[in-house]
């Protein structure tokens, strides 16, 4: 383990920049600003779960007073279903069809047109008077409907197999021979699960405010979880330049995925060009609920095997994840992850991507991985039982380590799954007696990690303090780890560090807050910048003594000779440098731009206690501990923060949360009340222990933190549910009525071999 | 439809605004009378991040009528701080990291303050079943708890 104590920054529990803003209310959020002359926007959805759009009349919406613009997918760029164009992992057929339907309505809540007028009242009066012609077509939702041989086709063009289907996709991860690793193995578990779609969840709807000029200069004020993704997208999406496109980064109030495509903002813009007004457009909740992304619902079969010592010699998963109206379902993350915690010689994984009548799934915070964690986990947790083995012991005998080829690809580095298991093993929690109707169960989980492009400035200002542009919405703290570091490494008090960030004018191009990426890459950029900053202001000070620069050194923020040798010099501090800035070559500043390589994977692994009201069939989470390889904490409070926040919402995932749809097809549970998130009163303190397994291939050994914590958690409640009761569940939510239903039930529906 | 004089005390300033009759006290704050600091996540009454005191009294402002605030005094996390001095609250949020996103944070602290002033030493359940009305998604509420308890028992220490 790396205890890093010479620090004076990394590693403390630092004021974060945005904090005073965020604790009086002054935070700008995407709703919170408004422009002169402003109107609003409204979007009409479909009502249908599959409809052909035959016709559409916008005239009477048009003459009502007070209208000022109306689009439809007339007015949104269309790219032709038969070539593909990405960005990122978006492909643009699907998203101009899911921002407005074309040919056909695919889910309830699918924007079929919007208008844009003087009220929000009279836009929404305005979306009444237009007139869809519909033809309504048959409609399927769960994954087992959409794949019956006379299933209801969403698109007509995708084949899979030779055949139309509404199979979009299959990925296949291997290693050895999975016919030779099961032939090898003494005892076999194979089980199979089902999850729920679920929500990100996060409180601030999506909302834009959007100013276009008559030579198509464009303001997107909206939050996201990347200004330069909606730039891109707006630009793909209504044909106005990306450099006429000034995509403004309001805060953001919660993403965990879910804002990492657009939706509004090519609506408002092109009302707003047509209005020749700024358009304001803000999603209700439900809205949110039924037409942005949540995650897959999913069905997995899952078969490992072992030798009776405990060593895992096979193990096969299969895969199906929802992709909504159109493909994209993350079955990356199911089938790359799932097994990557283990070393076991013969793998095979297989996912298969699923189109069904239900809104286009959007990332959710390790996007496929707590699906297939869900099945792999739990099925080890039976085996450990049929071994006769303790769950951890189980883990540790298999567990990957340095050099292990995982079935996805790499050979790890040097990774710290081992020590979250021995960190598991040793901790009280493990130890800790349960009582009456409680269970406790454990379940690991990995992410890739992801690094990729970002851009940094850093810039010293006249009075010698430092202001730091990064261009990654901040969507859990990362302004408060980069102002740790950019103090660390100027040698200055972490308040005399301002940390923005920038829009994408004025910073370079800097992609997605995702995949865990933002810490681990902008602090590459921002040390690179920053040590160019302090290789001026050594520069400057030689200048100044007139001696070599290679004998001034930077310390505690300010320069100093670098020995008695080089000269006798009282130290010149950043602000002395300032000052003299202007007569020693100019301002001082350096930005750095990179494509960032080197994020290492994450592991984690966690400890759950529940405890079961057998009469009301409510499964409480009592007592958790999260353990996690962090690499580096750069700022412990908000790397527990990530912890604690990942472990919620599994909770909510493994215990209440689910779209739940009507006999319409329509999501009947559109809001808070009855999409049940953990309340404040559902939980327990959420406890965490940090591993510190440096990544050594980033200047401060930071890995990726944000993901890991969710993947375990579905899978570590389950297990306890099953060490309470002694009954085990293939489902999820383990919801009250579900639970009584197992317990009243004569036998478990599936027997241990 | 014509709007509605209102007036009303908000933060221990006299107000006056004008709304539709159905808007609500949400709509009017944040829109005339500017104060944004209080947000919309549901507006159902499930999320309380538009939490506000009428008459101190915890309630969510995206279900009273505009209209209600008629000669009665509102208070919203505007009037949280006095001046540049934070409350005890928001300074024990700020070092116990008790916020990440902030969305929730306007309503976290406003019904946080309601009850320390009714009960100042609040138990851990009293604490979660108070804030059982405000959704965070991004903290698992954790550091939210303890901030809560932390600033009561200073607030204790220091009454002494």
């Amino acid at each position: 383990m790396n205890v890093v104590t010479d620090n004076k920054w990394i590693g403390q529990r630092t004021i974060r920049p945005d904090g005073v803003d965020k604790v009086t209310g002054r935070a700008a959020f995407a709703a919170d600003t408004n422009m002169p002359g402003m109107i609003w926007g409204k979007v009409l959805r479909s009502p249908h779960p599959h409809a052909r759009i035959k016709s559409i009349d916008t005239s009477k919406a048009e003459a009502l007073p007070g209208v000022k613009a109306v689009v439809t997918a007339r007015d949104i760029v269309e790219f032709p279903l038969d070539k593909s164009v990405m960005l990122g992992i978006q492909d643009m057929r699907w998203m101009c069809r899911n921002v407005m339907a074309r040919e056909k309505a695919l889910f309830p809540g699918h924007p079929v047109a919007a208008v844009a007028a003087t009220t929000e009242a009279i836009a929404a009066q305005a979306c009444e008077l237009i007139v869809v012609d519909y033809e309504v077509l048959p409609w399927s939702i769960e994954i087992d409907d959409a794949l019956k041989p006379d299933a209801p086709i969403l698109h007509e063009f995708n084949k899979f197999e030779g055949k139309v289907s509404n199979i979009a996709g299959r990925l296949e991860v291997k290693k050895g021979d999975i016919e030779q690793g099961f032939a090898e193995a003494e005892v076999v578990v194979e089980r199979s699960f089902a999850t729920r779609p679920v929500h990100q969840g996060y409180i601030e709807p999506h909302a834009c405010l959007i100013s276009v000029g008559a030579d198509n200069k464009t303001t997107i004020w909206s939050s996201s979880q990347g200004q330069f993704m909606v730039r891109a997208m707006t630009s793909l999406l209504t044909g106005i330049q990306q450099s006429d496109i000034r995509a403004i980064p309001a805060e953001i109030g919660g993403g965990f995925g879910g804002k990492t495509i657009v939706y509004l903002e090519p609506l408002a813009t092109m009302l707003a060009k047509k209005s020749g007004r700024p358009v304001k457009m803000v999603m209700t909740r439900e809205e949110v609920m039924r037409a942005t992304g949540p995650t897959s619902g999913s069905k997995s079969t899952v078969k490992i095997g072992a030798r009776k010592d405990g060593t895992i010699v096979a193990a096969q998963g299969t895969f199906y994840l929802q992709a909504g109206a159109f493909p994209g379902s993350p079955i990356r993350g199911a089938v790359g992850c799932s097994f990557a915690p283990y070393d076991i010689p013969h793998v095979l994984s297989v996912g298969f991507d699923v189109l069904s009548n239900r809104s286009k799934v959007a990332a959710y915070r390790a996007p496929g991985a707590p699906i297939g964690a869900y099945a792999v986990e739990c099925v080890l947790d039976e085996l450990a039982e049929a071994l006769k083995m303790d769950p951890l012991e189980l883990r540790l005998k298999n567990a990957a380590k340095q050099g292990t080829k995982a079935a996805h690809g790499p050979v790890y580095p040097r990774i710290g799954y081992i020590e979250t298991l021995e960190a598991a093993k040793a901790s009280d929690h493990y130890k800790a007696p349960l009582g009456k109707f409680q269970g406790r169960g454990v379940a690991s989980g990995f992410w890739f990690n992801a690094g990729g492009e970002s851009s940094a400035q850093v810039n010293v200002t006249e009075d010698g303090n430092v202001v730091v542009t990064t261009g990654h919405p901040d969507i859990g703290g990362s302004r408060a780890g980069i102002a740790n570091i950019c103090a660390e490494l100027l040698g200055i008090d972490y308040r005399r560090v301002s940390v923005l960030i920038g829009d994408t004018a004025t910073i370079g191009f800097s992609n997605l807050t995702g995949g865990s990426r933002v810490l681990f890459a902008s602090s590459i950029v921002v040390t690179q910048s920053a040590e160019k900053v302090i290789q001026t202001l050594r520069e400057r000070a030689a200048k100044i003594w007139e001696i070599d620069p290679e004998a001034v050194k930077w310390e505690n923020g300010a320069a100093h000779p670098v020995s008695p040798n080089a000269g006798q010099f009282e130290p010149l501090t950043l602000a002395e440098l300032a000052e003299k800035a202007p007569s020693m070559g100019g301002p001082i500043g350096a930005g750095v731009q990179l494509n960032t390589q080197g994020a290492d994977g994450g592991f984690g692994t966690h400890i759950a206690d529940v405890e079961v009201d057998v009469d009301l069939g409510i499964v409480r989470v009592i007592r958790y501990t999260a353990i996690q390889d962090v690499g580096r904490a750069i700022h412990p409070s908000y790397v527990e923060g990530q912890l604690q926040g990942g472990v919620s919402q599994g909770i909510g995932w493994a215990l209440n949360e689910e779209y739940i749809y009507n006999k319409q097809g329509k999501v009947d549970n559109p809001g808070f009340l009855d999409y049940r998130m953990p309340v404040c009163s559902d939980l327990p303190m959420i406890d965490t222990i940090m591993v510190e397994v440096p990544n050594p291939k980033h200047p401060q050994g930071v890995k990726g933190v944000g993901e890991v914590p969710l993947i375990p958690v579905m899978s570590a409640i389950s297990n306890a549910v099953y060490n309470a009761l002694g009954k085990r569940f293939y489902s999820l939510p383990m919801s009250p009525p579900k639970v009584l239903e197992v317990l009243d039930a004569p036998a478990p529906a599936q027997a241990a071999e | 439809m014509a709007k509605v004089h209102v007036s009303t005390t908000i933060n221990g300033e006299p107000s006056e605004f004008l709304c539709e009759p159905n808007d609500t006290m949400l709509d009017a704050l944040r829109g005339p009378l500017g104060l944004t600091g209080s947000k919309e996540g549901c507006a159902s009454g499930d999320c309380g991040a538009c939490s506000i005191t009428l008459d101190d009294q915890l309630v969510c402002s995206c279900l009273m009528l505009a209209v209600e605030s008629e000669g009665h005094e509102l208070r919203t996390i505007e009037g949280m701080a006095k001046g540049d001095r934070l409350h005890p609250l928001q300074q024990k949020f700020l070092e116990s990291a008790a916020l990440q996103c902030g969305i929730c944070t306007s309503g976290m602290l406003v019904a946080s303050d309601v009850l320390l002033r009714r009960n100042p030493k609040p138990s851990e359940e009293e604490v979660r079943f108070w804030l059982a009305g405000n959704l965070c998604r991004c903290t698992g509420y954790d550091k939210i708890v303890r901030a809560v308890m932390e600033t009561a028992a200073e607030m204790q220490g220091a009454a002494q």
